[in-house]
């Protein structure tokens, strides 16, 4: 249930994103879900995809600063509410979100990347919800 | 108008003469009361006898920044603490500060000295002075406050920043002259114009500028801005502070006060003393100093000197405007930085590296530094919280070690150019030129 996050340090300059997504395509990689945090002079791209530990590996030879985080990954219906009801959840059991992002699946599934200090536990809340998590190998495969 | 025409229109031998007489009895200070200086001269077999004349100078060894570092904080000073009556310290390299120490008679010395360089941008006891330098540790703001109390003139001891104040004063008390640092002086002209004050209402008529690289560009600038002749000082905390020349009316360089500071020119590589009008390291011998006498201190300024005759009447040789420095220092808002102190500060912190690059610039005519400094795969956290905290820890860390507020940027791992050997550290886009 705990899908591996690749986060990269890029500094705000023209063309170092098109770098990295070059570098991934070169290595047939595939990305997933992303997600760019930015600050005045640098940003935290994150982004799940296909295959984590190679990507962290061929960004890292290509002078990346990259590091794996652990999140996870809930799949919510695509409807009004259904990003609330799990956060209610979430909140209720006093769990903090660092940060979260969301893409669409499909027309009536969204899922949503959690990142938070308390994983194991966020992934055991929401189960006992009945709400359903992606796995490790479902997710690198979108 | 000269402050003290004996010494500043001295025959020139009759001042050879004093200086010699003068060295001689510093040497015997020094040798009997500094335990490094007499192991220097007896490594040498050098006798305070031996020492005659002006002409024996050269036989003496020099004095560095890393003498003062390694016998920091009161090693070299030649009297009891008792003696001392107050101390002032610049940065140095490794986060040491250089700490120096003045007697009563030192101060005294030092006031005189500014008395003659305020006298010449023409200040007398007419004028209404506002001390813009810094008051505390760094010697601008005493010692120009304390040369202006000499002349006579009145006061204003608002030492730096808080712009808005500075001009309500300078518009209510009618300020006639003012000594900063040049780039304040800039930023002050134009919080005049962006405040649109009555320029009626500015009495300026003096500027004494110094402590930082300053071009002629700016001179005419700032002398446009403020309406005002802006004059040069130069001066450093191991020989004085301000005060150790200052330019005449004439502007052709800046009188060295050499009765006080005798002044020479070696190559920085052979230490060979050079003539007048040839580049070279200025080098300083302070021979009335009694706390911290200097024996041929090193300044790292390079620089020439003139003893051509100049139309003020004064006979002390003259310098140029320093052209550059012979180590690494920067003088950033008239603050002494060396890229080897922001090192230091990184290598101290557990979560950083010592990979920087220090980009000095100047904005709106106020010095900016920029350090940049990488971020490590081991350090780097994927929260941006995370990240701005660390960014602001090096910037704290900085600021204290510097005495300086350095903007710091992270940059990526592996984009500071690392070139064989000597790494470049610094990129210093201000135009001095």
């Amino acid at each position: 249930m705990i899908i591996k996050q690749l986060s990269v340090f890029l500094e705000n300059r023209a063309g170092r994103l098109t770098e990295l997504t070059g570098i991934l395509a070169d290595n047939d990689i595939n990305i997933s879900a992303f997600s760019i945090a930015d600050t005045a002079d640098f940003g935290i791209l994150r982004m799940i995809t296909g295959k984590p530990e190679l990507a962290e590996k061929v960004l890292k030879e290509n002078g990346f600063a990259v590091k794996i985080t652990d999140v996870i990954c809930l799949i919510i219906p695509h409807k009004p509410g259904g990003l609330h009801r799990s956060l209610q959840i979430l909140s209720d059991n006093g769990i903090s979100i660092d940060y979260m992002y969301a893409f669409a699946t499909s027309e009536d599934r969204a899922t949503v990347v959690i990142r938070t200090d308390e994983s194991k536990r966020a992934i055991e809340v929401l189960q006992m919800h009945k709400l359903e998590l992606l796995k490790a190998g479902d997710v690198y495969q979108l | 108008m000269i402050w003290n025409e004996y010494h500043e229109c001295m025959d020139r031998e009759q001042l050879a003469k004093l200086q010699g007489q003068r060295l001689r009895d510093m040497v015997e200070r020094i040798y009997f009361n500094v335990p490094f200086y007499r192991n220097r001269l007896q490594e040498l077999g050098i006798e305070p006898g031996d020492i005659r004349s002006i002409d024996d100078l050269k036989k003496l060894p020099f004095t560095t920044k890393q003498d003062l570092r390694d016998n920091y904080p009161f090693g070299l000073f030649a009297v009891p603490q008792q003696d001392v009556v107050r101390f002032h310290a610049s940065s140095g390299t490794t986060g040491k500060s250089t700490v120096v120490g003045y007697t009563h008679n030192d101060i005294m010395m030092w006031s005189e000295v500014v008395a003659r360089s305020l006298t010449m941008a023409g200040v007398t006891k007419n004028d209404i002075v506002q001390v813009a330098y810094g008051y505390g540790l760094f010697t601008g703001g005493l010692g120009l406050h304390y040369g202006a109390e000499k002349v006579g003139a009145s006061v204003i001891p608002i030492s730096g920043g808080n712009t808005k104040k500075q001009l309500q004063l300078m518009e209510d008390f009618g300020s006639t002259a003012i000594a900063c640092t040049p780039s304040y002086a800039a930023f002050l002209g134009e919080a005049i114009v962006e405040e649109k004050i009555d320029r009626s209402r500015i009495k300026l008529r003096a500027g004494i500028f110094g402590a930082e690289p300053w071009t002629e560009e700016m001179r005419s600038e700032i002398e446009k801005l403020l309406g005002l002749k802006a004059f040069d000082i130069y001066g450093l905390s191991e020989v004085i502070g301000p005060g150790v020349s200052m330019e005449c009316a004439c502007q052709k360089g800046m009188h060295v006060f050499e009765d006080h500071f005798i002044p020479e020119i070696i190559d920085p590589v052979t230490c060979e003393v050079l003539p007048y009008g040839e580049l070279g390291e200025l080098v300083f011998t302070t021979v009335t100093k009694e706390a911290l006498p200097l024996l041929r201190y090193r300044t790292r300024d390079l620089t020439r000197l003139h003893a051509d005759w100049c139309e003020c009447g004064r006979t002390l040789v003259r310098m140029e405007k320093c052209v550059g420095r012979s180590d690494d220092m920067l003088i950033i808002r008239g603050v002494n930085v060396f890229p080897s102190q922001v090192e230091s500060v990184l290598l101290e912190m557990s979560e950083t590296r010592p990979h920087y690059l220090l980009v000095v610039d100047r904005e709106n005519n106020l010095d900016t530094l920029e350090v940049q400094v990488e971020v490590e795969d081991q350090f780097f956290s994927d929260e941006v919280k995370e990240l701005e905290g660390l960014r602001k820890r090096i910037q704290s860390n900085l600021a204290s070690t510097l005495g300086l507020h350095a903007a710091v940027r992270l940059v990526e791992p592996g984009t500071i150019e690392r070139s064989m050997g000597k790494a470049q550290r610094v990129i210093d886009k201000r135009k001095l030129k």
